[in-house]
């Protein structure tokens, strides 16, 4: 292969998002006839590569190369026109339009007036999905089709745009294991006849079935380019997590007390199922797993945002109501969503007004409000959580990523929670806040708080974790203790692999 | 799903096209469409049997010049809702374009009837133009945006005017006679508003660009990842609507004759009933410009029909209100089964 023209090349790519560096550095190469995975954690930049490769980001520096020249694209279409084809995670079709005109969209055929020929296309569209081996009507609307077929739809639109390169971000997550053996066969037969594949995926399994090499990211960077052949699953994961476990998580030993929360057997259809755990009093535990593996559904089930159809809640032995935020807030549980922009807070409100928003009830004397009562209730909470700001009339979107964090926290830790659920509670914070938000958690647990942590980051969860609940789609797939939960486990678990401890 | 054999199927003649397959969710759109002629029929049935001249060559002719003006204002904006958009403004577009248009034929007797058309075809794009920019790049919602060149094309225009207005016998004469001129017994503002349903009709239909229209209406995020030009198709969209605005500012004018500031005011809202009430989804991507057509055809004969039935002409706004529950209920209808037919996998709150 060396020696050979790469037909697609990324050099020294980088891209920052402000003052967040997602992709520095990154170069490798993808030859005609080879099948090439791309792997890392979440928030590797894997994504963030592919939009590159597909014209929606321009890289900040470094340059593309598509047959040994020099590429920029602007635009989707020019990534399009130097025949890259991309397949996204979530499948992008056209609900409203047929199935056929989904795959045609931009070179449909024409008639001599410049019309689109609809026989033409449909017995286009039909013929691609012959040559896939799958029935699927052309003339139907894309709406209502399945993941799976969608995704089909989408490989059919790539088979007849004639793209050379084809890049896949996790066709397979969605697709059972007939479905997956059927677009493997379609990708090997378009990789023979000199097509090159990059495909994503967070399944080791596949990766060593299909790809010949592939090409691991750590925190934005290129780790490595190698032969599948020559590495074992462990090195992988090893250099997709090896990095060190810096310090600061101020972890404090609790007594462990009763249990808080109990849920038995909980299950959603199609989205989770057979969800069993436990928390106690004093407790952190963290829900880990890939993206979509189910973490914050399952929560967001919990505290009654989102409906489940099996299993039970309980909350200090007492079954809790189905489907009602008020009754797990009655319960004494506080749940700090994910994004704090959209969920957990108002931006456009003042400091106190936001820490207050859950007990405005409580607070108000004869069903007003009084801005005096507000301050003093805000002012606690916002001094015990180190909170910077200049007055408390401030609005919230003032202030920074992880002083609105600790509002956040302030808000809900004011209604006095038994447990606390939080949802990715350092996302987008600097290194210095996320140590206090941490210490923060860990002096709550000592307090007897029960402590609930649906996090991405693994030193996150390594770090301030008691037990670890591993989710992986949608299901348990292990519950480690502090001392069985390395990088290596819940990596292990999360992609599904035996624990090997 | 069946499975079948990749490998060998690879090698398989490709399957002829054939007739595809009747799938209930494309005919169950395809009513729509059927639903408002149905409507029709009945309504104009029920009417003439009640009162046989509503049935009279003059009364048609009535009600077919009346539709022209709606039809051809509910074709773009049928194109702009396609999009996922609307367009408020259009009102306040027939009211300057008439104007410009009464103002300039009362000064120049001599200009012909197309340099009028033109004329008002041209002011009416230029304020497209300006809502599409607005929206493109000022990233404003078209609600806003149009909302706001609504109040800003009718102040000018009443600037511009002064409170004076054109009356018919300022007006050149084979310009009024434009509006009751027929050819082949056929109206030329009946004529105008059928090439201009039919034509655009066409364009969305077995045109790329009317495609690539459906698409960004259907999704947006899609259309930008599949390289459709949305910026260029965005404008033209707008475009089409001031341009049509325009055109029917110039029918108005030769219509009606006496044009003053507040000539097409209001008009934006029985346009977008019309193309609602056609069967264009409010959300964009689905429903049909001639659909649009129908709607605008609906509105006008329902308006007819309580005058010679002598019911309270307050009704008939009650009424057209409840269609436009109705079409939008219907729509919902549809989401709702087409939602529950597909298992939802990740409905995040």
């Amino acid at each position: 292969m060396a020696g050979e023209t790469a037909l697609l090349e990324v050099r020294d790519v980088t891209k920052s998002f402000g003052a967040v560096a997602a992709v520095q550095g990154v170069s490798f190469p993808l030859y005609a006839g080879e099948a090439h995975a791309l792997v890392g954690e979440n928030g590797a930049g894997k994504s963030t590569i592919v939009k590159m490769l597909a014209g929606v980001y321009e890289p900040d520096t470094g340059s593309l190369r598509v047959n040994g020249a020099d590429v920029v694209f602007h635009h989707p279409a020019d990534a399009k026109a130097a025949g890259i084809a991309v397949i996204y995670q979530e499948p992008t079709l056209f609900p409203d339009l047929s199935v056929a005109e989904n795959i045609a969209m931009g070179n449909q055929p024409l008639t001599r007036l410049r019309q689109i020929d609809r026989k033409a296309m449909n017995a286009n569209a039909a013929a691609l999905f012959a040559r896939l081996g799958v029935q699927i009507d052309p003339a139907r609307p894309a709406r209502g089709l399945s993941i799976a077929d969608q995704q089909l739809v989408e490989i059919a639109k790539a088979l007849s745009s004639e793209a050379r390169v084809l890049i896949m971000d996790e066709p397979t997550a969605a697709l059972s294991g007939v479905e997956v053996d059927r677009l493997f066969a379609v990708v090997r037969a378009l990789r023979d006849e000199g097509a090159a594949i990059m495909f994503i995926s967070h399944r080791f399994e596949e990766i060593t079935a299909l790809c010949e090499r592939v090409t691991i990211m750590r925190d934005g960077r290129h780790v490595a380019t190698e032969l599948v052949a020559d590495l074992s699953v462990d090195d992988m994961i090893r250099r997709m997590v090896g990095r060190d476990l810096s310090a600061l998580f101020p972890k404090q030993d609790a007594e462990v007390g009763e249990v808080v929360l109990q849920v038995e057997g909980l299950g959603r259809a199609g989205v989770f199922r057979d969800i069993s755990f436990q928390v106690r009093a004093g407790e952190i535990v963290a829900l880990a797993g890939l993206v979509g593996s189910g973490r914050s559904e399952v929560m967001q089930a919990v505290f009654g945002v989102d409906p489940y159809d099996t299993g039970s809640v309980l909350v200090r032995g007492k079954p809790l109501a189905k489907r009602s935020p008020r009754a797990a807030m009655a319960a004494g549980m506080a749940l700090v969503p994910e994004d704090r922009r959209q969920q957990g807070l108002i931006m456009e409100l003042s400091i106190e007004r936001n820490v207050t928003l859950p007990r405005s009830r409580a607070l108000a004397r004869l069903g007003l409000l009084f801005g005096s009562a507000e301050r003093t209730a805000a002012a606690t909470w916002t001094q015990q959580l180190q909170t910077k700001f200049s007055r408390l009339s401030d609005p919230v979107g003032t202030l920074s990523g992880g002083n609105q964090q600790k509002v956040v926290l302030a808000k809900w830790l004011a209604t006095d929670p038994k447990l606390l659920i939080v949802d990715e509670p350092t996302r987008g914070i600097d290194v210095g806040t996320k140590a206090e938000v941490h210490r923060l958690m860990s002096s709550l647990a000592a307090r007897g708080l029960a402590v609930v942590m649906v996090s991405s980051e693994l030193p996150e969860v390594l770090g301030m974790a008691d037990r670890v609940v591993v989710l992986r789609e949608g299901r348990v797939a292990a519950q480690l203790t502090r001392a069985e939960a390395t990088e290596e486990t819940v990596m292990y678990a999360a992609m599904g692999q035996q624990v090997a401890i | 799903m069946t499975s079948a054999p990749t490998a060998a199927a690879r090698s398989a003649p490709p399957v002829p096209a054939g007739e595809p397959r009747r799938n209930p969710l494309g005919s169950l759109l395809r009513t729509r469409e059927l639903g408002i002629v149905l409507a029709l029929v009945a309504l104009v049935g029920y009417t003439a049997a009640g009162n046989p001249r509503f049935l009279s060559g003059q009364s048609i002719r009535d009600i077919l010049l009346n539709t022209a003006i709606l039809a051809v204002m509910a074709t773009g904006q049928a194109v702009v809702v396609i999009t996922r958009n609307i367009d408020l403004s259009v009102g306040s577009v027939l009211g300057v374009s008439a104007w410009t248009v009464a103002s300039l034929m009362s000064d120049h007797q001599g200009l012909p009837m197309v340099v009028a058309i033109l004329v008002g075809v041209l002011v009416g794009a230029a304020c497209g133009l300006l809502n599409g920019i607005l929206v493109r790049y000022g990233k404003v919602p078209a609600l806003v945006v149009t909302l706001g060149t609504l109040y800003i094309f009718r102040g000018l225009t009443y600037s511009w005017a002064g409170g004076k207005q054109v009356n018919a016998d300022k007006l050149p004469r084979h310009f009024l006679q434009f509006a009751n001129d027929s050819i082949l017994g056929i109206p030329w503002l009946v004529l105008i508003a059928l090439v201009v349903v039919g034509g655009v009709s066409l364009v969305m239909r077995n045109y790329r660009v009317g495609r690539e229209l459906y698409a960004m209406g259907s999704s947006p995020q899609a259309a930008e990842l599949a390289g459709i030009s949305v910026a260029r198709n965005l404008l033209g969209a707008f475009i089409a609507s001031g341009a049509l605005a325009g055109l029917a500012g110039v029918l108005f004018a030769a219509r009606f004759g006496t044009v003053d500031a507040s000539a097409g005011t209001g008009y934006e809202l029985n346009v977008v009933a019309a193309v609602v009430v056609g069967g264009v989804a409010v959300f964009g991507g689905s429903g049909t410009v001639w659909g649009a057509g129908l709607g605008a055809l609906l509105l006008t004969v329902i308006g007819s029909a309580l005058a010679v039935l002598d019911i309270n002409q307050f009704w008939q706004q009650a009424i057209v209100g409840a269609l436009i529950v109705l079409a939008i209920g219907a729509d919902r209808l549809v989401a709702v089964r087409i939602a529950r037919s597909l298992r939802k996998r990740d409905s995040h709150v």
